[in-house]
């Protein structure tokens, strides 16, 4: 794939590569018995992209697409299947990092398994922030201990002073301010927003250079969402810093990020620079996303929201043959049910998976 | 006569810490055939409201004062029993939130879906099915679907049922409490236009409430806002959302994201209050950026600014 140039950074610092993860499933006795092969839920099938620093790179879909697995398996908090995740360390990691572990020009392969303290290496880069402000955070740490535990983990800091500085800067960046009013207070004396603060200040404290965001608004008021985008934003413009913005709404999606990539069934159908995907959509999946969008004006009251395509998503334990999308798009042909389609770049950096776009 | 007029209603909940002031003096009205959207934060009562419609405010929670005057009746009025005999269902039917999840996994489709017939209207259960059958078509389902269990169903599938158990007895007002918000964004889509054509075809009131002002344009003829137990702005959808005059509303337009927009969103600043310990005057006074020494002592009534759109702020004296 082309390099899409942002903030003069030509080379991707994550570079996904047909990864894979797929859940087994439990077996019923009479299965067993019967000796029956092992089913899997193929969460993420095949999946590639890359993602440059300073940009906000999305995955969008509904539930049951497999953004999420794909988040996790970045941070590392799942093993994958199959594929590769090659990642750039940055020259102070790279430099504590044995040789071998690189696969290509300054690249390692986060999906092998890399010596103990190389891994911890890598983990301090690239960060998380989950969906629930409520459950991710322990409700029996105060905000000073929960911002005090990577320090300990990654040994950052020596005496308690240092790291009593490093948590006020941490929380100062993400606006808890003063940060003395909030470093003894427990979650649950918190806001939603305050909260999600916290949670970014812990992902942040470490100077990751990938920060995985999964559904980071979607629990909170509308009212307030607007305060935590800003946020990411403004963390992004004083550091080197790439984002996976991981959400099923997009607007969200349109308001924030550079590059949108739409998940079906564990695939990437489109990838695009953002106004591209929004203002030309070229897969029937991410036309009938598009036009399913609720916006706020009170003239569609009067109006019945065409949405061409019919039916939910299968379940990602029984994929459909051929491309996945095929029973439910309107434009379906024989060879759709027969052979999944090619990944073809219709305009530089926009990339469809449809036999539509094709030429015979 | 209006379908339904609330006037002064207050609902409190008397908990240990306090009193608790979900639903505050708030009015309106609703005529047949007419959509109101109820939109606001979490937390702001809407959905205390929506119980309180149906007399089902859950205890310790008890209505304080006010009236609800349904078709000619004050059900505020009634007796528990009656409540159940005469009201529920039959006049008011509500979807609750998540409400697809609470289908009983043990019965079919149709055993759920016979139930209230039978219940309320006495039914045999081979005329409750000609009945079934006539409302999952209307809801755009099957008749292949009685015979399913809930958990064979998609989430879009259980939420017309859902749909369907609702207008099962012809009722006057319908409530929906966040509808769709365990939807996908097409499931949503889908089951917006079924409200559409419901409100199309039954000559129904209906109270769609949520958190989401993009899908109370989809829907609403009338909007109210609601913050911490208030109203602060009501009006046709037109005027509410084509000229905003609450604070908080015009916040609110702000902060939505818009696919196809570039536009800057903004955010209201704070956190709505302790309804145990309201602020003194205007709720949103310490959210406000247009606060005045009048807003911090006294509350303001709900004012006409233009034909049929109140709003309680005292920017508009």
């Amino acid at each position: 794939m082309p390099p899409i140039r942002v903030r003069g950074m030509a080379e991707p610092v994550v570079k996904v590569r047909d990864l894979m993860k797929y859940f087994p499933l439990r077996r019923g006795l009479k299965e067993i018995i019967t000796m029956k092969p092992r089913r899997f839920v193929r969460a993420v099938d095949g999946v590639s992209f890359d993602m440059y620093i300073g940009e906000v790179f999305c995955l969008v879909g509904e539930s049951g697409c497999g953004k999420t697995t794909t988040g996790r398996l970045i941070t590392r908090l799942l093993e994958p299947t199959g594929g590769h995740i090659y990642y750039k360390p940055t020259r102070e990691v790279a430099s504590q990092i044995p040789e071998k572990c690189f696969v290509e020009d300054g690249y390692v392969d986060l999906a092998q398994r890399l010596p103990k303290h190389a891994d911890k290496l890598l983990r301090r880069e690239i960060q998380i922030v989950f969906q629930d402000p409520f459950g991710s955070l322990d409700p029996r740490m105060k905000v000073y201990d929960i911002l005090k535990e990577p320090l300990i983990v990654h040994k950052i800091g020596g005496s308690e002073e240092e790291r009593r500085e490093i948590i006020y800067r941490a929380l100062s960046e993400v606006k808890l301010v003063p940060p003395e009013q909030f470093m003894n207070r427990y979650p649950h004396m918190l806001s939603g927003g305050q909260r999600q603060r916290v949670a970014f200040a812990r992902a942040m404290i470490l100077k990751p250079t990938v920060v995985v965001a999964d559904e980071p608004v979607s629990m909170l008021d509308v009212s307030i969402r607007a305060e935590i985008l800003q946020l990411m934003l403004d963390l992004q413009a004083s550091r080197d810093l790439a984002y996976l913005f991981i959400t099923h709404d997009l607007a969200v999606a349109s308001y924030l990020c550079t590059r949108i990539a739409v998940m079906y069934l564990g695939r990437i159908v489109e990838m695009g620079p953002t106004d591209e995907v929004i203002n030309n959509p070229q897969h029937p999946y991410t036309k009938a996303l598009i036009a399913a969008v609720p916006e706020p004006d009170p003239r569609n009251r009067f109006k019945i929201r065409e949405v061409p395509i019919k039916g939910e998503v299968p379940s990602a334990a029984a994929i459909p043959p051929g491309c996945r999308f095929h029973p439910r798009c309107p434009y379906a042909m024989d060879r759709c049910s027969k052979e999944e389609p090619p990944t073809l770049e219709v305009k530089p950096g926009h990339y469809v998976s449809c036999w539509l776009h094709t030429r015979k | 006569m209006p379908l339904l007029e609330v006037r002064n209603l207050k609902t409190y909940y008397y908990t240990l810490r306090g009193v608790v002031r979900a639903v505050d003096d708030v009015s309106f009205a609703l005529e047949r055939g007419e959509v109101l959207g109820i939109a606001g934060e979490s937390g702001c009562g809407k959905s205390t409201l929506a119980w309180t419609l149906l007399g089902l405010v859950p205890p310790p929670g008890r209505i304080a004062g006010g009236r609800i005057v349904l078709d000619g009746i004050d059900i505020t009025k009634l007796s528990e029993n009656d409540l159940r005999k005469k009201v529920r269902w039959k006049k008011v039917s509500m979807i609750f939130q998540g409400a697809m999840n609470a289908l009983t996994p043990v019965f079919t489709i149709e055993d759920q879906l016979a139930e209230p017939l039978i219940i309320h209207k006495g039914m045999r259960k081979d005329e409750a099915r000609e009945k079934i059958v006539q409302m999952l078509k209307a809801v755009g389902l099957d008749e292949t679907i009685m015979k399913r269990y809930p958990h064979e169903l998609s989430g879009g599938q259980k939420q017309r049922v859902i749909i369907a158990m609702a207008l099962l007895l012809n009722p006057d007002l319908v409530i929906a409490d966040e509808p769709t918000t365990a939807l996908d964004v097409i499931v949503q889509a889908q089951i917006m236009n079924l409200f559409k054509e419901i409100k199309k075809k039954y000559n129904i009131g209906m109270i769609f409430i949520t958190h989401d002002l993009s899908l109370i344009a989809e829907i609403a003829d009338k909007v109210a806002i609601m913050y911490a137990g208030k109203i602060v702005e009501i009006g046709s959808s037109d005027q509410v959302f084509g000229n905003p005059r609450h604070p908080y509303t015009q916040g609110l337009l702000r902060s939505i994201p818009r696919i196809r927009s570039k536009e800057k969103i903004t955010w209201i600043p704070g956190v709505p209050p302790d309804l145990v310990r309201p602020p003194p005057g205007c709720r949103f006074f310490p959210r406000c950026k247009y606060v005045k020494e009048q807003c911090r002592k006294e509350e303001p009534k709900l004012k006409e600014v233009e034909p049929g759109h109140f709003v309680a702020c005292h920017l508009y004296g």
